[in-house]
């Protein structure tokens, strides 16, 4: 395969990259019979929006901590690192080396390994670290939220599912896989 | 007594009569009567839960007030608006912010009858951005905005002794029209009532739809003392006329029922608003004691506001020629209205069995020709024959108001024979009647008074039950009943009680508007004076012996919840804002004892419960709208000292 193509692929992985820091990651939707017409949270990488409040009043009943994007770090940090992986990936497009392809591809999947983790272990405590004043008590429940797929959670059908941005980060780290790939394959030739 | 042969046959007689006046009585008539009831009739007014109605109706309540809003075809009643009379429900009138809604000139006025509701008009068609309907008693227009379902303007119209026939709009709201039913002397004035017919007058005033919608009296016509009924304005080939039926040319100002009746013929008034426009701006209309107020609901502070207007414009029409014409009209007509094509007026002579229809053309040519029969006050009246269309000849008893289907029929109400008659345009010839049960008023085809009706219904109101639903003592409900005029024949579908008197109606299709209503009131754009935004926000002031509650209310409790360091002899006013951002979820606020009507608060809006407490104690207040499973909880308490007590203001919330 050309450099040329390479680096065609390898700036469409940038492009897709750098848009999902304009796009939401995920999407959540929550349908319950008081709400046929849905209420739902956007999951950015630098802020949450949709119904936010209108679930903290839902979740206050069962003693879940309000969801407050200031309380969030990684809505900070993870735009910065987001750059940071973008530099590499410019790195690579400069000089694609396998060793600047790998950097790339190295911190690309770090990143979305520990972000799919830490966006668990956000689900996890929001779901399980429930306030002993609740109002409401159910014994043996915790409202976790599913980080892929549907759930019920009492009267409350779950879903989670990546919005645009999130399918886009894939696509962007295909790419550099196979970019990887190709390199790899031409240095065992 | 001795019973002899003659006194046999004289009983004999006797009891075959009585037997025969028997069998002759007349057999009661069913009460569905002549309405065959066809069997699908249920199919095509059911409307599926959880589904909508196609059409909003907004039915006026007369003696309520109010305007109440129907869903049809299914009769369903989805909300009664608050207008002219206060409501408790929700707090209209009662609270700080919308007692001004109800100021006049007359001061406070609790009350009203609201008769007729008009729809909002853009060249001619139906646009969904307002409804208006008069006050008959106290002579007022309130504006409704169809965001919101809110009454948002009232105006009331000055030099006016009572505000029947109005509001009536020109095709593109450029002016809602408002005529006098009862003439009295202008300026008002100490007069012995049998020499009040030299004094009286009458005014046709014109309400401009001004700056940012916003209802101002433009100007008035000072007319002939008559007493003006309805009235519609013309549109299309007609636009920049009006036309008003009358009553009463005899002047009578007692036993009205009768001296009223005595001429043959009244007054058809037809009012050539662009020209008395045109004399106004001549400078001939002369600026006279009008004083009246304006009240509006400015929806960011949620408040209303009230000014005092003292002046108007007034045209005198003798100063403007060409203003005003009377054409004759069948005795003690009703109903004046406008065909879609603009072309025909229709008048019914209550008290003649007769339907006139007057052509717009030859009005016009019958003006340039100069065909007057003579005058009246000052005011030429028009040859009859030269601005005749046709007569419909013995419709029914008491036509009374047409509304047309847009496919060139008209329908007439007749109240005294308590039917729809179905009429065509052009060739005067009754096709079809249907009887309504029972007195018939006015009629409604969707959308019937602009250029485009949606000729798929007709909806009959009628004054009169009796029968008609389970008895529920001597006070019964009025009705409306829902007529198919979609095929060649009428045909009964619905029939449904009604809040108050159903005197009018208008309706509108559903698509038009309902996606464009509002679900909350946005939190960041309040801006009442006393709003807490937040529950950080929510505080107790006290100012001398005023006390201002900066409360909050969200699922499922107020802040604060607790208030002590109230004093007998004290203020307070509870501003309490609904936090909520959803759809649907209100809250409610009220105090044991409190002299006034509870808080009903929808998301996002502030408003203000005052209280004066009278004894020292421990005062309960709770949420009176059921908003969430937590309700019942949702609920504090406030101590009150005795007055000169030196307890201090604390609140607080869960500590």
């Amino acid at each position: 395969m050309s450099n040329k193509i390479i680096r065609i692929i390898l700036l469409g992985s940038m492009i897709l990259l750098g848009l999902t820091m304009v796009l939401p990651l995920w999407d959540i939707a929550i349908f319950a019979p008081q709400y046929p017409e849905g209420l739902s949270l956007q999951i950015w990488l630098s802020k949450i929006s949709g119904d936010l409040n209108n679930i903290n009043i839902l979740n206050h009943y069962v003693g879940m901590k309000a969801i407050s994007p200031s309380d969030i770090p990684e809505l900070v940090y993870f735009p910065k690192l987001i750059m940071g992986i973008l530099a590499l990936g410019a790195l690579a497009l400069l000089w694609p080396h396998i060793i600047s392809v790998g950097l790339y591809f190295l911190s690309f999947s770090a990143f979305s390994l520990f972000a799919l983790y830490d966006f668990w272990k956000w689900e996890y405590d929001y779901g399980h670290n429930l306030s002993p004043d609740a109002p409401i008590k159910v014994p043996g429940m915790s409202y976790q939220p599913p980080l892929f797929g549907s759930e019920t959670l009492l009267n409350i059908s779950i879903y989670s599912y990546p919005a645009v941005g999130g399918w886009l980060m894939m696509v962007s780290f295909l790419a550099v896989a196979y970019i990887l790939y190709v390199k790899a394959r031409e240095l065992w030739r | 007594m001795k019973i002899n042969n003659k006194t046999m046959v004289t009983i004999g007689i006797g009891i075959g009569l009585a037997a025969s006046m028997f069998a002759c009585t007349p057999k009661k008539p069913s009460n569905s009567g002549g309405a065959a009831i066809s069997k699908n009739a249920a199919e095509k007014v059911y409307v599926a839960p959880g589904k909508h109605d196609e059409f909003y109706a907004f039915l006026s309540g007369g003696f309520s007030g109010q305007l109440a809003v129907y869903g049809l075809p299914s009769g369903r009643l989805l909300r009664v608006i608050p207008v002219y009379s206060v409501n408790p429900e929700n707090g209209y009138g009662f609270t700080e912010e919308t007692k001004k809604m109800l100021n006049t000139s007359h001061g406070f006025v609790p009350w009203d009858d609201s008769h007729h509701p008009q729809l909002s008009l853009t060249d001619g068609k139906v646009d969904g951005r307002y409804a208006y309907i008069n006050a008959n008693n106290t002579p007022r227009i309130a504006k409704i905005d169809l965001k919101t379902f809110k009454t948002t303007e009232i105006i009331e119209v000055p030099n006016s002794g009572g505000n029947h026939g109005s509001p009536y709009l020109t095709e593109n709201t450029e002016y809602l029209i408002a005529s006098t039913r009862f003439s009295i002397p202008l300026p008002n004035k100490d007069v012995a009532l049998d020499k009040m017919k030299e004094e009286v007058k009458g005014t046709i005033s014109f309400i401009k739809f001004g700056k940012d919608e916003k209802m101002e009296v433009a100007f008035q016509l000072l007319v002939p003392g008559i007493d003006y009924d309805l009235a519609s304005c013309g549109k299309g080939m007609s636009h920049g006329y009006c036309f008003l039926t009358s009553y009463n040319s005899e002047k009578a100002s007692t036993l009205i029922e009768i001296n009223a009746s005595k001429n043959d013929k009244d007054l058809l008034a037809i009012v050539n608003w662009k020209k008395a426009e045109e004399c106004v701006a001549a400078g001939k209309a002369k600026t006279v004691d009008g004083r009246h107020v304006h009240n509006e609901l400015n929806e960011s502070t949620h408040t209303v506001t009230s000014a005092t207007i003292d002046k108007v414009k007034m045209l005198d029409v003798r100063d403007c020629e060409g203003a005003l014409y009377y054409a004759p009209v069948a005795k003690s007509p009703h109903g004046a209205d406008v065909d879609p094509s603009g072309q025909y007026i229709i008048a019914g002579g209550k008290l003649a069995a007769q339907i006139t229809a007057y052509d717009f053309n030859k009005i016009v040519k019958a003006i340039q020709d100069k065909k007057f029969t003579g005058d009246y006050d000052g005011v030429k009246v028009l040859d009859y024959e030269s601005v005749l269309a046709g007569e419909v000849k013995k419709p029914c008893l008491g036509p009374l108001h047409t509304e047309f289907d847009g496919k060139g029929n008209a329908y007439t109400s007749c109240f005294v024979s308590s039917e729809v008659v179905k009429w065509k345009l052009g060739t005067w010839e009754v096709v079809d009647r249907m009887p309504t049960y029972y007195s018939l008023g006015h009629i409604m085809i969707p959308g019937s008074g602009s250029k485009q009706p949606w000729g798929k219904y007709l909806l009959a109101m009628n004054k009169i039950t009796k029968d008609r639903y389970l008895p529920v003592g001597p006070e019964l409900p009025q009705s409306a009943q829902l007529i198919d005029i979609s095929g060649e024949k009428m045909e009964m579908l619905l029939d449904f009680p009604t809040v108050g008197e159903p005197h009018y109606a208008v309706a509108l299709e559903a698509n038009l508007i309902k996606d464009k209503v509002k679900k909350i009131y946005t939190l960041e754009e309040n801006k009442h004076p006393f709003v807490a935004k937040s529950e950080k926000e929510a505080r107790v002031v006290r100012e001398g012996n005023v006390v201002h509650v900066y409360g909050t209310a969200i699922r499922s409790h107020f802040m604060p919840d607790n208030i002590e360091g109230i004093k007998v002899g004290d203020t307070v006013y509870f501003h309490i804002t609904n936090l909520e951002q959803d759809w649907d979820i209100a809250h409610g606020f009220s105090i044991i004892g409190a002299n006034t009507s509870e808080l009903l608060l929808m998301p996002g809006e502030t408003n203000t419960f005052k209280w004066e407490p009278s004894k020292p104690g421990v005062y309960p207040f709770y949420c009176t709208d059921f908003c969430s499973a937590l309700h019942q909880e949702m609920q504090g308490y406030i101590r009150v000292s005795a007055g000169g007590s030196s307890t201090p203001l604390k609140f607080n919330q869960g500590k």
